[in-house]
């Protein structure tokens, strides 16, 4: 690959990094609390929470850090950290 | 849809933030307010370190990064570039609280004074935490941080947070206002009105910052949140230099937002400091004289 | 067509010329009378740029960093402690590659301030990734900035460049300059064509950190470049000398050097009396010559083994001194000559405005045939008991 003149990037790349191994809880969606309120999609700081076609948020474990704020935003009580196996 | 496609189009996943990072929330909600047609300069520290170790960037906008006081003088190179290319693009400067409140405010004062069309937006995280947590003009009284550490003879920093708003203002700003990554929707509306209000405007977001300030990463909306119940945080609009909006609180004493935080846990241990305590509630409650944020409820 | 005009004012036309997007830069001594006069053409609206009046040097350079990665050609000038405050921005604006032309009116650094000639503020930057280009005499100075612009925005170079000149000797002093016509500058300077730009339609993230793993390569990148541009600019020059009959062809130029026993080597305007003092010194039978460095970045190595082979002493006049070494263009020379016989003798000369005659330049090749070098030339004995 050469380089990015000056040191520059194109869009993407952070994409290969994937933060998801940093991950010590896991965030566990309970699809019959969930209201669909959004709230988790909002708040996820690496923004990694999508939703299916029902509109129930899907989070993209290739990314989630565990850092519970999904979980302790969620007004309905519909995400439970559990500690990550590995 | 899958989750990797969804949220955040112009501020990508896989950077390097901590969890619970309000920087990264900060990043997120500036960039779904201001949109894709946006140039991103950015200053040294956090933000800058964790989205863009080279190869790697996470954003999906046009973004540049020079040095860590500069951000606001390539900023105003940009938009008389694009001035005079006739182009469209709107400029965000964004900066810490150390690059804004310290080592950047001659570029800043400069850029403003001439009335450059563009947003400078602070996420405050109110220390210099990319180099491992030292005080900033940001800030607050009693913070106990690596270069003003709690002690035998120290209560933390000993000197309250630089009114940085006001200082704008009083250039003339059109339009200045501060905000919390607790409160998105207003975050955004606010970053949505300075972008689009011509000449330089200047947006303070309170980004708490879980490493930095002692709390589980969980509760950065949390503590935000109290940050404002308490006084100690006033979310405000100021137009032509008048405030203009001001979220209003039934305010809490400021032991609910100070003990929560390992940065102010001196003041509880081994023994309360009811003096150091008496002064820091004198801050909340001038802000609440200041700006009128309290909400009085009916005996 | 020949015109009389003050040295400023003729690199300030000749900036005009170039037609920068966006200028930026902030009022210094002897600098002051460039941006003046651009201040003036843009108020007139006989340029079409953006004029930033910025309230430092830094954000001066840090401004025009921010226009050039948006896609305008961009201008600045400077001096000594004006430069010195950019020093951050000057090592990053070569590090992004972006190719902004500044000119440096050359002046002493403080303590004790000066405002009066020397070269210590661009040699001191020489480790930054600039081009530097050294001007003679005022036409020089005006013409070489056609050629930095060309080599600059060059996408096989992309390094910013300083054109250097003296400041009063040269910037305040009034002598007959070739003014290149609009038309002649357009056809020597084409529109800028950035490599990338800053550009919703095609986002790109400038400015990344890297970590050890990438900053070699990085640094090595820039080197390569600098490398490039000892062929660039000749290259440059040339077209440019075939065009207006002016040879700027070499980086270096030899003057009465063919059979010369003693060399001088030499920057930026002390080269015209040192070409006089030679004229003497070889009616007087003499065999003295002159190598001219027009660029000292890139360092023209081969250049100055070629020109300087046949000599057995080389007397270098340096404007400057690494205090603690010795002056940094007779460092160069020495290196360059490495494993030659030749001696290479340095003289610190003319700091902050301290006047060189003819006279001290015989007394100086005097010493070097006398083997007597690598001094403080012409201190005043008095003053230090
Ligand atoms: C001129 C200069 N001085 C010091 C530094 C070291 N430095 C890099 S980031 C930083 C602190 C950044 O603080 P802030 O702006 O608050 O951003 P944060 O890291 O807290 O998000 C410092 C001191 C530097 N890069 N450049
Ligand atoms: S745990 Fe944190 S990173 Fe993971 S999905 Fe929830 S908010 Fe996002
Ligand atoms: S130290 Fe604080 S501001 Fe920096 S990445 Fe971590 S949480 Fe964010
Ligand atoms: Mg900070």
């Amino acid at each position: 690959m050469a380089l990015g003149l000056g040191c520059t990037a194109r869009p993407g790349k952070s994409r290969e990094n994937k933060t998801g191994s940093w991950r010590v809880f896991r965030p566990e969606f309970i699809a019959d609390k969930c209201t669909k309120c959004r709230m988790c999609m909002i708040v996820c700081p690496e923004g990694c929470i999508g939703e299916d076609a029902e509109g129930l948020p899907v989070p993209d474990y290739d990314y989630c850090k565990g850092c519970g704020l999904c979980a302790e935003e969620c007004p309905s009580e519909a995400i439970e950290m559990k500690k990550e196996e590995k | 849809m899958k989750g990797d496609e969804a949220a955040c189009v112009l501020f990508d996943a896989g950077h390097r933030a901590c969890g619970g990072c309000a920087a990264a929330m900060a990043a997120r909600f500036i960039l779904e307010a201001a949109g894709k047609d946006t140039i991103i300069v950015s200053s040294t520290g956090c933000m800058e370190v964790f989205s863009t170790p080279y190869p790697e960037t996470a954003w999906n906008v046009p973004w540049i990064h020079s040095l860590f006081e500069n951000n606001s003088a390539v900023a105003s190179g940009i938009v008389a570039s694009l001035k005079k290319q006739g182009r469209k693009e709107k400029v965000i400067a964004l900066g810490g609280d150390g690059a804004t409140f310290d080592i950047g405010i001659l570029c800043i004062s400069g850029a403003f004074e001439r009335g450059h069309d563009f947003t400078y937006i602070c996420y405050d995280n109110e220390a210099y935490m990319n180099t491992g947590i030292q005080r900033s003009g940001a800030t607050p009284y009693d913070a106990s941080t690596t270069t003003s550490p709690a002690g035998k003879c120290s209560y933390g920093n000993p000197r309250p947070k630089k009114d940085l708003p006001a200082i704008l203002a009083a250039h003339g700003a059109p339009y200045v206002a501060t905000a919390s990554i607790a409160y998105p929707p207003d975050l955004k509306k606010k970053v949505e009105k300075a972008v689009n209000t011509p000449g330089p405007c200047y947006i303070q977001i309170h980004a708490p910052c879980c490493t930095g300030w002692g709390f589980e990463s969980e509760k950065t909306i949390t503590i935000g949140k109290l940050a404002i119940e308490t006084g100690l945080w006033v979310n405000y609009e100021m137009e032509e230099g008048k405030v203009t909006r001001v979220k209003k609180v039934v305010r809490k004493p400021v032991e609910a937002y100070l003990t929560e935080q390992k940065r102010f846990r001196h003041l509880f241990k081994p023994k309360r400091n009811d003096a150091e305590i008496a002064k820091i509630q004198a801050i909340a409650d001038r802000n609440a004289e200041k700006f009128g944020i309290d909400i009085k409820l009916k005996a | 067509m020949l015109e009389i005009m003050e040295g400023s004012h003729a690199v300030a036309k000749s900036v005009g010329l170039c037609r920068p997007g966006v200028i930026a830069a902030y009022p210094i001594t002897p600098q002051t009378h460039i941006v003046e006069a651009l201040a003036d053409m843009v108020a007139d609206c006989s340029i079409d740029a953006e004029y930033i009046t910025v309230e430092s040097e830094f954000s001066a350079l840090s401004a025009c960093l921010g226009a050039s990665a948006a896609g305008s050609r961009v201008y600045s000038a400077t001096t000594s402690q004006g430069l010195a405050l950019m020093f951050e921005v000057c090592f990053n604006c070569a590090g992004m590659r972006f190719p902004v032309v500044m000119s440096i009116v050359n002046r002493a650094m403080g303590a004790p301030l000066s405002i009066w000639n020397d070269q210590q503020d661009s040699i001191s930057l020489r480790d930054s990734g600039w081009l530097q280009l050294y001007a003679e005499d005022n036409q020089e100075a005006a013409d070489l900035h056609y050629i930095a612009y060309r080599v600059a925005e060059d996408h096989r170079v992309l390094l910013p460049a300083f054109v250097c000149f003296d400041g009063f000797i040269l910037s305040h002093t009034y002598e007959p300059v070739d003014m290149l016509t609009r038309k002649q500058a357009e056809s020597y300077l084409p529109p800028f064509k950035p490599y990338h730009r800053l550009d919703a339609a095609d986002p790109i993230s400038f400015g990344l950190f890297a970590a050890p793993d990438y900053y070699m390569e990085f640094r090595y990148a820039i080197d390569q470049a600098m490398k490039q541009a000892r062929s660039i600019i000749p290259e440059a020059g040339t077209e440019f000398s075939e065009m207006f009959g002016r040879d700027y062809s070499g980086l270096t130029e030899a003057y009465r050097i063919d059979d010369a026993d003693c060399a001088i080597v030499a920057m930026g305007s002390i080269c015209g009396t040192v070409k006089d003092a030679i004229d003497e010194m070889r009616n007087a039978g003499k065999k003295v010559g002159l190598l001219k460095l027009r660029a000292f970045r890139p360092f023209p190595e081969k250049e100055v083994q070629k020109a300087l082979a046949g000599v057995s002493t080389v007397a270098v006049l340096d404007k400057n001194i690494s205090l603690g070494s010795k002056g940094a263009v007779a460092l160069e020379i020495r290196d360059a000559l490495y494993g030659s016989q030749i001696t290479v003798l340095d003289y610190i000369i003319a700091l902050g405005g301290r006047d060189v005659r003819k006279k001290d330049i015989a007394t100086v090749v005097a010493s070097a045939e006398a083997g007597v070098g690598d001094l403080f030339y012409g201190l005043r004995e008095e003053v230090l008991k």
